[in-house]
């Protein structure tokens, strides 16, 4: 499984050389434009990590996932997940920081860590979604939307927990 | 409502701070915050750059295309009574740059796709399939999570990759989850059906 992204880039690449397109002119563009949205992300971080790591240097993030740990652990959650949980569906920026914050507290191969990035990676940020897509349109998102799409995420959340352990514990 | 709750967590961690009396962790925590986010953003920076040039050269090469045609059928059939082909080719197209994790690309191609989705006739349907729109959207089915393992790298993973199976089982399941209760809350008698 671990070769399948050095294979997808030599298949990208082979490909580009038979079809003779300019491979440097367009990966500059390609790179060029998500180096921007980088740099872009830049000072949303600064401010949001600051307010994690405080959150988390106060005690205040453990006292919170203590709060709730009756109900994390009957399904089975890794604690240190609690706050990812409750900030992915709203921002992507402050579910990066807290991954982030999470990857530093504990060891990159402990299973709250790897239950971190599944849950990081299959779920979205739901409400941000459904504000921009309804906006966009000027429709209003009824509260049917908001109910599927968030169950979706705590199902997302529940089969991340499972598939990690299914891997890795 | 970021703000809001930026604001909140600030205000909680003083406030706990001076609960426990250990004020000296959350002012040193003020300042680590800011110097490690620059640090995340150049580890992201370099591989969202490599990503984004790789799918350019992709796009380029035709391989976004052949995708895109892949997703025709499945899609059809989640939009089965979606008479617009027009609709049905942005709702493709935002799928396809969601599979391949191009955030940058998929907001427009999705705006695009829920105006001609908004075009449709009123109807149970309708509403129904802007539902399932949302959802495809909601439910990330990005192929490979590249930013997850960029960072799984930065802090020391043997084998950054090791995620992206339970990822995309993961996202599998919610998917399926997610459209099956859409099918279940946005119900579409046969009369409402046109």
């Amino acid at each position: 499984m671990s070769a399948a992204v050095p294979i997808f880039i030599a298949v990208i690449l082979l490909t580009a050389c038979f079809k003779r397109v300019d491979v440097c002119a367009a990966f500059y563009e390609g790179a060029m434009e998500n180096l921007k949205t980088a740099a872009e992300l830049c000072p949303t971080l600064i401010l949001l990590m600051t307010a994690i790591e405080m959150f988390s240097g106060s005690g205040a993030s453990q006292a919170l996932s203590g709060l709730l740990e009756p109900l994390t652990s009957a399904l089975g959650f890794p604690a240190e997940c609690t706050p990812l949980m409750l900030i992915r569906p709203i921002s992507g920026s402050g579910s990066l920081a807290v991954l982030e914050n999470i990857l530093s507290s504990v060891p990159a191969e402990s299973l709250a860590a790897r239950t971190a990035c599944v849950m990081m990676g299959a779920t979205e940020t739901t409400l941000y979604t459904i504000a921009v897509y309804y906006g966009a349109v000027k429709r209003r998102a009824g509260a049917r939307i908001f109910a599927a799409c968030l169950a979706a995420d705590a199902a997302g959340f529940i089969f991340a927990s499972i598939f990690a352990k299914l891997f890795f514990a | 409502m970021l703000v809001f709750i930026l604001s909140a967590m600030i205000s909680a961690s003083v406030l706990y701070s001076f609960y426990t009396g250990d004020t000296g962790g959350v002012s040193a925590a003020a300042l680590t915050g800011c110097g490690s986010a620059v640090s995340l953003c150049i580890d992201l920076a370099g591989a969202m750059a490599l990503w984004g040039g790789l799918m350019a050269v992709a796009e380029k090469c035709g391989i976004t295309n052949a995708l895109n045609k892949l997703l025709q059928k499945p899609l059809g059939m989640l939009f089965k009574a979606l008479p617009d082909p027009a609709a049905k080719k942005s709702i493709s197209l935002n799928i396809t740059a969601n599979l391949l994790g191009l955030g940058n690309a998929a907001t427009p191609l999705g705006i695009a796709a829920m105006k001609e989705l908004c075009k449709q006739p009123e109807s149970a349907l309708k509403r129904r399939h802007i539902a399932t729109f949302i959802l495809l959207n909601t439910a990330s089915i990005q192929l490979i999570p590249m930013t997850v393992s960029a960072m799984r790298l930065e802090h020391g993973a043997p084998d950054p990759w090791d995620c992206t199976l339970p990822t995309i089982l993961t996202s599998a399941c919610t998917l399926i989850f997610g459209l099956v209760l859409v099918r279940m809350i946005f119900a579409v008698r046969k009369g409402d059906a046109r």
